[in-house]
């Protein structure tokens, strides 16, 4: 573990922590709501889920900055906004620096006994386009910054949802958007594999305590990870994986289901990474040490009409490469090479 | 006390304890200012001429002489962004650019005014790229004068530390909350050396009241919601509540600049958005803004020696814009030269931004001056005596014949 620079600065930084208390079971989730009625989500919304989880979690005495995408648009119409907590608007590539102001800010004025010292929460959330496309730059410098209390939330629905649905760098390979439909010269516009962001962010970022992936489909782990990353010291990051049935174009009513079927078939894998160590979660951990088989992901492309397009050999394509995350990446789901060795073995 | 600090083995007083003269640069004095004005959050990144303040800035914190959080970012929109949230929370907050830097982080400068966030920033005013010029030109901070930013050129470092003062005191008063960006030349004001009065903490605190956001505050016990999506329900309300605040500021200006004087001993009553040079009884007057004073000045008292009644006006505040303040003042001459260290390709008469701002402000006049623009200086060029000399020639001619023509000249350009 990495010695703090001066042992004040570590001090300063967990006194304005909150304390771990995990949630058990459904009957310990905390029934006050800080994510209520005003928003004008669509039905199904999974983003939204994600929001009421991860501001339950964290509780009243939290600041939350949203960046431009729909949790911004939908969520926050002048006099009806749905937010309990303080709310405020940061740009579409601002999650990482609006969560390192927001804490520097706090942490000055705390040191300097302007405010009373206490545990304020710090998220900011932004979309997979604010997150893995704009935003990216910033939110690695804010995972830099050990000496600030910050939770950047990644909520994933794949594609720019509020702007009319265009391909983001996490919009899965293949899938049909308005800025990559499926035509008659091409069939598939979209030729890019999803990014894979808390890998990247958990390797390049040596001093980051806390990473983790999440799911609306397995609430209780999304909430106790909201509050691990809340009270583990210094920035932290969540990405979330979001159905969203305009995007994805399917009944609202599968919403948990797709998502759950996201992590069966291994296309998504539920894991965190707490103190500089590996943890697989729920399905994604029966997966990976060999207790459940992994759905065809078949099952999950053929249940949305952004797949409808799909032939064999695409269905055949996508196979192949979620295959060869489980069974050729180093960590499975996690670090996309092997030693050399290893894969010459193979 | 004296018997404590040696004690301590450290001096009883650090140079902040009292007011004391320093021979510094601009950019070192803003840094003085910040510093005395306690600010909480500075954001700082790389790019020629503004950041020299940033490195006394690190310098002071190194030394123990100034606390904050000083983040350094990864790109001038963060550096942007990161102050605008710690502002939000309630800190005081600096930053600044220059040149493409400053237009780096345009999305994050045209947030800040509509969010009523009271930044105070310092421009080192440079050339955009491309081609690459180091020097001065003013079309970075030029670049947000409809946003809401208030702009202020300065000419010397005791004006700039002094300035930065000011900025916090108006920025921050309520009726205003609308961010300052301190505009400074390029080399000519950063990187020069001054003699500068640095004024004493006490004085300080005595002059600039903490900066409170009140119910406007982001923070768990004022749950508000910042920057909701409005659209054209109410957009056009907040537009208009900036633009009272912004015509407010010129009041609450003024305020500042009498408390000053009381609290300081400088008086800038008298120069307070435009300053004056040998007007009184001048029949011509060039106008510009920042260090062009220098070679105007020096100009006016050369061509004053030969019996021409010249005079030079500086525009200080660029918004909110002197309007009548110009008017009363420039309505006595019969012509007036306008230099502008930048350009606006395309615009009324070809003209640089400055002449053409000032021109539209004296429409309404009965009696309205001669106009000529300048455009001179550009990416730092040296503006010479000749130079202005032959300005001052064509505004004679354009007095002869009753007739500005062309309006615009580009002035020291090789053919």
């Amino acid at each position: 573990m990495p010695e703090p620079i001066t042992k004040d600065e570590v001090a300063e930084v967990r006194e304005t922590l909150q304390k771990f208390v995990p949630i058990k079971g459904v009957r310990q989730v905390p029934l006050e709501e800080f994510f209520t009625s005003g928003h004008r989500t669509c039905q199904g919304c999974e983003s939204s889920v994600i929001m009421k989880l991860m501001v339950k979690a964290a509780g009243a005495r939290t600041i939350v900055l949203g960046s431009t995408g729909c949790m911004y648009v939908a969520n926050t119409t002048y006099y009806s906004t749905s937010w309990v907590t303080p709310w405020m608007h940061t740009q579409l590539g601002s999650a990482g620096s609006a969560a390192m102001g927001t804490a520097a800010g706090l942490k000055a004025l705390m040191r300097k006994g302007k405010i009373k010292k206490e545990p304020i929460n710090v998220i900011a959330f932004c979309g997979d386009g604010g997150g893995a496309d704009m935003g990216l730059s910033a939110i690695s410098a804010a995972l830099t910054h050990r000496d600030y209390n910050l939770l950047i939330l990644l909520y994933d629905n794949e594609s720019y949802a509020n702007t009319d649905i265009q391909v983001s760098s996490l919009s899965p390979w293949g899938a049909c958007t308005s800025f990559s439909p499926s035509g008659k010269a091409k069939r598939i516009m979209h030729n890019r594999w999803k990014k894979n962001v808390v890998g990247m962010l958990a390797a390049g970022h040596t001093e980051c305590k806390y990473l983790a992936t999440g799911n609306a489909s397995d609430a209780i782990d999304l909430m106790n990870k909201v509050r691990k990353a809340l009270s583990i010291g210094g920035p932290t990051f969540i990405h979330t994986l979001d159905p969203c049935t305009k995007g994805w174009d399917y009944d609202p009513m599968f919403s948990h289901e797709l998502g759950k079927l996201a992590i069966e078939t291994g296309i998504w894998v539920q894991y965190e990474v707490e103190n500089h160590k590996l943890r697989m979660n729920g399905i994604s951990k029966n997966i990976a040490e060999g207790r459940t088989p992994r759905k065809p992901v078949k099952e999950y492309l053929l249940k949305q009409g952004r797949f409808n397009h799909f032939i064999d050999e695409d269905f055949a394509y996508f196979q192949k490469k979620v295959d060869e995350q489980w069974e050729q990446w180093w960590l499975p789901g996690v670090i996309p090479f092997a030693k050399e060795t290893e894969a010459v073995k193979k | 006390m004296a018997a404590k600090a040696e004690i301590a083995g450290q001096a009883a007083k650090t140079p902040t304890d009292i007011e004391h003269e320093e021979l510094i640069s601009g950019s070192e004095a803003i840094a003085h200012a910040v510093s005395l004005a306690d600010v909480d959050v500075i954001t700082a990144y790389p790019i020629r001429p503004y950041d020299t303040v940033m490195q006394y800035v690190a310098k002071m914190i190194a030394n123990g002489d100034f606390d904050c959080e000083f983040i350094v970012a990864e790109s001038e929109h963060s550096q942007f962004e990161i102050v605008k949230h710690a502002s939000a929370v309630g800190a005081r907050v600096f930053c600044g650019s220059s040149g493409v830097g400053w237009m780096y982080a345009f999305e994050a400068l045209t947030v800040t005014p509509a969010l009523r966030i009271p930044m105070v920033a310092m421009v080192g005013n440079r050339a955009l790229d491309d081609p690459g010029a180091f020097g001065v030109e003013h079309n970075d901070a030029l670049a947000v004068r409809d946003l809401g930013w208030m702009l202020i050129w300065v000419d010397n470092a005791q004006e700039a530390l002094d300035t930065a003062l000011i900025a916090y005191r108006v920025a921050e008063n309520r009726k205003v909350f609308l961010p300052c960006a301190i505009c400074t030349d390029g080399a000519f004001l950063t990187h020069s050396q001054y003699s500068v009065k640095v004024p004493s903490k006490a004085q300080v605190d005595r002059f600039l009241p903490p900066y409170k956001r009140d119910d406007l505050l982001l923070h768990p016990d004022n749950p508000i919601t910042i920057a909701p999506q409005v659209n054209e329900d109410w957009v056009m309300e907040i537009r208009k509540q900036n633009d009272e605040a912004m015509k407010r500021a010129k009041g609450v200006i003024a305020e500042a600049y009498r408390e000053f004087k009381e609290v300081f001993g400088r008086d800038y009553t008298n120069s307070m958005f435009i300053e004056e040079y040998m007007t009184d009884d001048a029949e011509i007057v060039l106008l510009g803004m920042g260090t062009i004073s220098m070679p105007a000045r020096v100009t006016v008292r050369k061509l004053r020696e030969q019996g021409k009644k010249i005079g030079f006006v500086r525009l200080k505040w660029l918004r909110p814009f002197p309007t009548e303040e110009l008017r009363k003042s420039l309505a006595r001459f019969k012509a007036v030269g306008v230099i502008d260290r930048d350009y606006s390709f395309g615009s009324p008469s070809d003209g640089g931004v400055v002449f053409n701002e000032v021109r539209a402000a004296l429409y309404p006049l009965a009696k309205r001056p001669l106009m000529s623009g300048f455009i001179a200086g550009l990416g730092g060029r040296e503006v010479t005596i000749e130079n202005i000399t032959q300005m001052v020639e064509m505004l004679e001619k354009s007095v002869q014949i009753g007739k500005a023509e062309p309006e615009t000249h580009w002035i020291g350009v090789r053919e």
